[in-house]
């Protein structure tokens, strides 16, 4: 009874997430990675969390911006985790607006653990001027915010190819075959040997495309590593007193004739 | 309520007790004869007001850090998820309490349709539930907008322009419900305002639905009246509440599972994407539970046509009572109406499907069949079946069918076997 119950129910949740909507039919489906992330243990690489600081840093933050990051975060547990003089040396590199001072001006300061991070642009308006009429999305929840997740990032990324004969590309338009609609107003930033990585990694396009996809990731859940945790134990501890709760239900009732 | 007189034991507890009797109310509680033979498709009742506490108590520290307001909720929420301690946890716990809610309610809603519990003496039971539901769809729906992503913007763009499909007066009514000239500031404001009124709402109605249910006592899966308290009863506690709380819990492993491990697996990635009035995502769809009714919705060429069909889909659930004519309550006994009952229980699953897809082609047309077999199970169906079947011999108690063995066939049925 008990069994045919809880079978019902998994029938049901499965029904559930297949009611998921679907996309446009024009996009390839995004390659698969087997992130470390994946799967209800999954903790992020440390050392793909860094390069890919690093490849935002150099690559991406030139156009987007990540704006409900603080440098602080890098320093937390669960993402790149960089020292606490790291943290302080990379907010410092940057100038933060901040202001008004007592005479009513405002002024620029080297940046602190606390800032957010630093958009390349005041404003919507001024980065899609920018970037020929297409706004370079803000990067802090991109992974949660795309079908696919970080698959779909990833293949983006690595998914630039010449147009096929009979496609003709608008100039600033770039061909993807990853992308809804094959067309793409981001260029190919991404080339061997582009960043020359701290660590000594050799950076291929797919190594690059790798890190700051897991970068993102991280990005868009930094509590990704404390939820797996957590999940686990909260999850044993509910197994353990469902059993326990079980067993008083059965004491409890053959005290009567009826079946529970 | 007169099973029999309480009578506290201090001197204090019953001075207290004659001026205002909780102690006979939580008597009443504990003792309250319950028919032994619930299965746990009856565990649903509890589970349900598990769900409706979750999310008032995570809703009400959710909005000490939200902010209602279009420039600053898509942010708000990313500082609930990465600045406020556990607020990740917070906020996954009621989203996805959110569908929990809905799942369990479906299957409370089933399991009355099945067991016939909607019938004579319950009905206003069912009426006050059925309340209760349309204010979880309200509750829902506008709680789905504060986040203020595109598909909160879009969604509720769409589900507000339903009201324009009313004759004369319905662009005055939208343009009343949005406070502007489109789904703005103002909507959002008063959106984020109902939706915490709401919640307590339903708190109300559900001690009205408890109370009604406590009346004539539960239905049961034999579907008979059953004297009280008798050998066919058990107390409430503990026997119910150890059965309930077993059956939360196995709820709760399933909804720690989402929370921890895939919690934005029953959202739409597009609401991560902050409101854009000016850029309509491809497909816009509700959450999966209005599914069903934005099928129906969109089964219509004319829009008003639509509106009227898909809230009649809800309101003929509130005549339900007088349009079963079967003097017999559980499907158990109904070998007719039980294949329709399934018959029915698919077709809303699949309207439910069509609902996420695309309205064109195939799935307009499943759409439609869905929508009118919808609607010939509760005009057509229900009175027919219950004048013309022939139901199985019903037993006179509760004990009598587990006494007499399997010797009764219509009894051993399959998803039955407490019978």
């Amino acid at each position: 009874m008990i069994k045919s119950n809880i079978k019902l129910l998994v029938l049901s949740f499965l029904l559930l997430i297949s009611f998921r909507p679907i996309h446009s039919a024009e996009m390839v489906d995004p390659i698969k990675v087997d992130w470390s992330f994946k799967g209800l243990t999954g903790t992020f690489d440390r050392a793909s969390l860094q390069r890919g600081f690093q490849v935002y840093k150099e690559v991406c933050a030139s156009c987007h911006s990540m704006q409900y990051l603080s440098y602080r975060n890098l320093g937390e547990p669960g993402g790149p985790e960089f020292s606490e003089q790291e943290v302080k040396a990379i907010a410092a590199s940057f100038e933060i607006e901040d202001g008004p001072d007592s005479q009513g001006e405002m002024f620029t300061r080297p940046g602190k653990p606390s800032d957010k991070f630093k958009s390349p642009y005041p404003n919507v308006q001024a980065a899609t001027a920018a970037n020929g009429g297409a706004y370079p999305p803000d990067m802090s929840v991109l992974v949660k915010a795309r079908k696919g997740g970080a698959n779909y990032i990833y293949s983006v990324l690595v998914g630039y190819e010449d147009p096929p004969p009979g496609v003709t590309l608008d100039d600033g338009v770039y061909y993807n075959k990853y992308m809804a609609g094959n067309k793409i107003k981001m260029p190919n930033n991404l080339m061997d040997g582009l960043v020359e990585y701290a660590d000594g990694t050799e950076s291929t396009v797919d190594q690059m495309a790798k890190d700051v996809t897991t970068f993102l990731a991280w990005a868009a859940e930094p509590e990704l590593e404390e939820r797996h945790k957590t999940g686990v134990k909260v999850i044993i501890y509910l197994v353990l007193l469902t059993i326990l709760v079980y067993l008083s239900m059965k004491k409890i009732w053959s005290r009567i004739d009826s079946e529970v | 309520m007169s099973e029999h007189e309480y009578v506290p034991k201090s001197k204090a507890a019953k001075w207290f007790n004659d001026r205002l009797p909780l102690l006979t109310l939580g008597a009443h509680l504990t003792d309250y004869p319950t028919p032994k033979n619930l299965n746990y498709w009856w565990t649903f009742g509890g589970i349900l007001t598990f769900c409706l506490i979750t999310q008032i108590v995570t809703g009400i520290v959710l909005a000490m850090h939200y902010v209602a307001h279009a420039d600053l909720a898509f942010a708000s929420v990313e500082h609930i998820m990465r600045d406020v301690n556990y607020g990740w946890l917070i906020r996954y716990i009621h989203s996805n309490g959110a569908s929990m809610f809905f799942l369990a309610v479906y299957i409370h809603i089933f399991r009355s349709l099945f067991y016939g519990s909607y019938k004579s003496p319950r009905e206003v039971i069912w009426i006050i539930g059925l309340m209760i539901y349309l204010l979880m769809m309200a509750a829902a729906f506008m709680g789905y907008v504060l986040p203020w992503g595109q598909m909160s913007f879009w969604g509720a763009t769409v589900i507000t322009n339903l009201f324009s499909a009313i004759p004369l007066v319905g662009d005055s009514i939208t343009t009343w419900l949005w406070g502007a000239y489109s789904v703005d500031n103002p909507t959002l404001n008063r959106f984020f305002s109902l939706h915490y009124l709401i919640p307590f709402l339903i708190l109300g109605l559900v001690v009205l639905h408890i109370w009604a249910l406590h009346i004539p006592g539960n239905n049961n899966p034999v579907g008979i009246d059953i004297k009280k308290p008798s050998k066919d009863t058990v107390p409430f506690h503990p026997y119910i509440t150890i059965k309930d709380a077993f059956a939360l819990l196995v709820f709760m492993i399933i909804f720690a599972g989402f929370v921890f491990f895939t919690p934005n697996v029953l959202g739409h990635s597009d609401n991560y994407i902050p409101a854009n009035p000016l850029v309509t995502p491809a497909h816009i769809v509700p959450e999966w539970y209005l599914l069903p009714f934005y099928a129906i919705l969109r089964s219509v060429p004319d829009k008003l046509g639509g509106v009227i069909l898909m809230f009649s889909a809800i309101f003929i659930l509130f005549v339900l009572p007088w349009l079963d004519t079967s003097k017999v309550r559980s499907a158990v006994f109904r070998p007719i109406y039980r294949q329709f009952f399934w018959i029915l229980v698919i077709d809303v699953l699949m309207l439910g499907y069509v609902g996420a897809m695309p309205a064109e082609g195939i799935y307009l047309v499943l759409a439609r069949v869905g929508t009118i077999y919808y609607f010939l199970h509760f005009i057509v169906v229900m009175p027919v079946v219950g004048y013309l079947e022939k139901t199985d011999p019903i037993p006179m108690s509760i004990s009598e069918p587990v006494l007499t063995g399997g010797a009764e066939p219509s009894l051993a049925r399959k998803g039955n076997d407490k019978v």
